[in-house]
């Protein structure tokens, strides 16, 4: 699993361009599933037959994008003006390596140095518009070799164990889920019929869910994403969230959607009837692709499951590996739970 | 010696100020090819190229060695570190930032905490160094056991290569520096020369310079060039207070050097058609010259700077051609002054 997750972490899949995480979890998924495509907007969409087929049909749902950046105009020196493709913290942003275009150029998102700085710009943390990345041309036409407007921009953030079971990388957010769900689809004989998606474009809106959910026409959908844990020093007990070590977190509503009563202590219950750590979202805050999921035609129950990360949506989101297998055998376990009722 | 890939292997060791030891070694190697080396008592590194002569000059070829960092300060609770700089950051690239710490029995990766956006209401400045919070995957009780106050801590970069031939990384301030004066000291070892010549690879420039002030001291030179780096124009900055990438070795005009020196470089880079540009600066350098100049009785003393963009980060970005065509110089200088020392006499 770990190893998957480093692959698919490795892969660059800002919104919008996610075709080559969609090529790897196809490929790999794609000979042990029922059915299994890919949808005009680029989801992978795959049914995986169980022992029974559910009264109400289940969907497993991850987000294949990550936060990153895209280019929007090349300066007459060379440097290159870039938006936000997902929420980005424009603090993490400054000072950051990161590559540019199917050509992978090597870029700064450099400043002037800190000598030559007002007090006042030292305090401040630039704004995102107010930044341009440096790849080594000195001019639009040498830029214009390397780069083009409209050019994917990722994070350089290497695949990192550390500490106590930590991992460390970019794109944790949703890759780890995708690897969960890819670890269920090929690792186990599942109690029912399950469809999962593999969603494009969740940071800027989640059009890609919609679709999906439109199309696996779902009773209930399970948004199996990571969430925002602050279990870290500075932050005060009750404004952490969630804590890294204590299991699959639970939502009861977030900024997008208010989860379904039952479904949400199905999930608690199911982790306590097997031993799983699992722990709830203390707070109202982000969004997932259950906001899409559960408007798709007539309304489908939304559930929300998710690994706590620390530094989410920045080049270095943390996991704790416990928390990746706690949460895979409660999906597995929800499955059962789900399909019997 | 080829720039570039001494550059790499340079900016790849760890050497935060007071804790140069692992880069010293490695330019050690290097330069005992090419004479005498030996560490002082503040871990400077001074390798005699020429032995000094009575009565003749003696050139000190310096830069310094050390690389920004952190010092842990203390061990929290919860088991995250807290630091104090070592070197003057850029504070707006902390956050989220991956470093490492560099403990006794070796290097634990961590990441700097960044609170997350929600739990911040309005704007927030960037945060001060001391501030911050290392987060290295531990609780309090094994923290300790693998790491104390006083480890050093640097981010985790790789030295890579750019488009256009740069290449960019943290600590290129000052082994870019410490690459230019090492590939002098390798043109000048096969000459001829009536004079001495030491390289010295200097420690603490970026808190106090102790490590300049100690080996000039011991060096006694008549002359001595420090090699640092200086800002590269980027279109954020004022033109006029910066250099260019790939224009040549700065030559600094500033009260407390040499002027004869000064003049005698730009002779030199001119003669030679070495590329090469001016910085002026109002008084006192922020490089070792300020420290090495009041040795003992006195030393002539210049700077020569190698441009840089984006200076205490770890995405410094140098042009190595700067680098060699700053080597040329310093080895065309001392050629010079040697053979005009040999006509007096």
């Amino acid at each position: 699993m770990l190893k998957r997750i480093e692959e698919l972490c490795a892969i660059d899949g800002v919104p919008g361009r996610e075709e080559a995480v969609a090529e790897y979890i196809y490929r790999q998924i794609a000979p042990v599933c029922e059915r299994c495509e890919i949808d005009p907007l680029g989801n992978v969409l795959a049914l995986k037959k169980g022992r029974n087929t559910p009264a109400r049909r289940i969907l497993l749902d991850a987000h294949m994008d990550e936060v990153g950046f895209i280019v929007t105009y090349i300066t007459e020196e060379g440097r290159l003006r870039f938006s936000p493709l997902g929420g980005i913290d424009p603090r993490v942003v400054a000072g950051k390596p990161v590559f540019v275009g199917p050509r992978r150029a090597y870029g700064i998102i450099g400043t002037k140095a800190v000598h030559m700085m007002t007090a006042e710009e030292r305090d401040k943390a630039p704004k995102i518009d107010e930044l341009t990345i440096d790849i080594g041309a000195a001019s639009r036409e040498e830029a214009e070799k390397w780069v083009s407007p409209g050019d994917p921009v990722v994070f350089d953030s290497d695949f990192v164990c550390f500490g106590d079971g930590f991992i460390k990388a970019k794109a944790l957010d949703d890759r780890a889920g995708c690897a969960v769900l890819m670890d269920i689809i090929l690792k186990e004989e599942l109690p029912c019929d399950t469809w999962f998606s593999f969603t494009v474009q969740e940071e800027i809106g989640g059009s890609g869910a919609k679709a999906a959910a439109y199309t696996v026409d779902p009773a209930i959908a399970i948004s199996v994403e990571t969430t925002t844990a602050a279990d870290i020093a500075g932050v005060e007990e009750d404004k952490k969230v969630c804590f890294l070590g204590r299991g699959p977190v639970i939502s009861f509503m977030d900024r997008g959607t208010i989860y379904d009563r039952e479904l949400y202590r199905l999930a608690l219950d199911t982790a306590e009837k097997h031993g799983i750590p699992a722990q709830p979202k203390l707070g109202v805050f982000g969004g997932n692709n259950a906001a899409s999921l559960h408007k798709a035609r007539g309304g489908v129950r939304p559930m929300a499951v998710s690994m706590p990360c620390r530094y989410l949506h920045t080049p270095s989101c943390v996991l704790k590996t416990e928390d990746i297998f706690a949460t895979r055998e409660l999906l597995f376990r929800l499955i059962g739970e789900l399909g019997a009722l | 010696m080829e720039v570039k890939e001494l550059m790499l292997r340079l900016s790849a060791a760890v050497g935060v100020s007071g804790r140069e030891a692992a880069a010293v070694e490695l330019a050690a190697r290097e330069l005992a090819k090419l004479g005498e080396v030996r560490t002082d008592s503040l871990g400077s590194l001074i390798c005699t190229v020429k032995p000094a002569r009575p009565g003749k000059k003696h050139f000190m070829l310096d830069a310094h060695v050390d690389e920004i960092g952190m010092i842990v300060t203390c061990i929290e609770e919860n088991g995250f570190l807290r630091v104090a700089p070592c070197g003057g950051f850029d504070r707006k690239l902390l956050l989220a930032s991956q470093v490492e710490v560099h403990a006794e029995e070796g290097v634990l990766p961590g990441v700097i905490c960044s609170i997350p956006p929600h739990l911040q209401s309005g704007e927030k400045p960037n945060p001060k160094v001391d501030e911050i919070f290392i987060d290295i995957g531990y609780d309090k009780k094994e923290a300790e056991r693998r790491t104390a106050p006083g480890d050093m801590v640097t981010f985790h970069a790789r030295c890579r290569e750019m488009a256009g031939g740069y290449i960019t990384g943290k600590a290129l301030d000052n082994r870019s520096g410490c690459a230019a004066v090492m590939r002098a000291a390798e043109l000048l070892a096969g000459e001829e020369l009536d004079c001495g010549l030491s390289v010295t690879l200097t420690t603490r420039e970026e808190i106090n310079a102790a490590g300049a002030a100690a080996a000039s001291f011991s060096v006694n030179p008549t002359h001595a060039i420090t090699v640092d780096v200086s800002f590269a124009h980027t279109p954020d900055a004022k033109k006029e207070k910066c250099g260019e990438l790939g224009k040549g070795p700065m030559i600094g005009f500033s009260p407390i050097l040499s002027h004869e020196m000064s003049r005698t470089l730009v002779e030199t880079a001119k003669e030679r058609q070495i590329p090469w540009q001016v910085e002026v600066m109002g008084g006192e350098t922020g490089t070792n010259a300020d420290a090495i100049v009041p040795v003992r009785g006195g030393i002539r003393t210049g700077v020569v700077s190698v441009p840089q963009a984006y200076m205490h980060t770890p995405v410094e970005k140098i042009d190595p051609a700067d680098v060699e065509n700053t080597a040329r110089l310093l080895a065309e200088y001392v050629k010079k002054e040697a053979a005009a020392h040999a006509e007096e006499n």
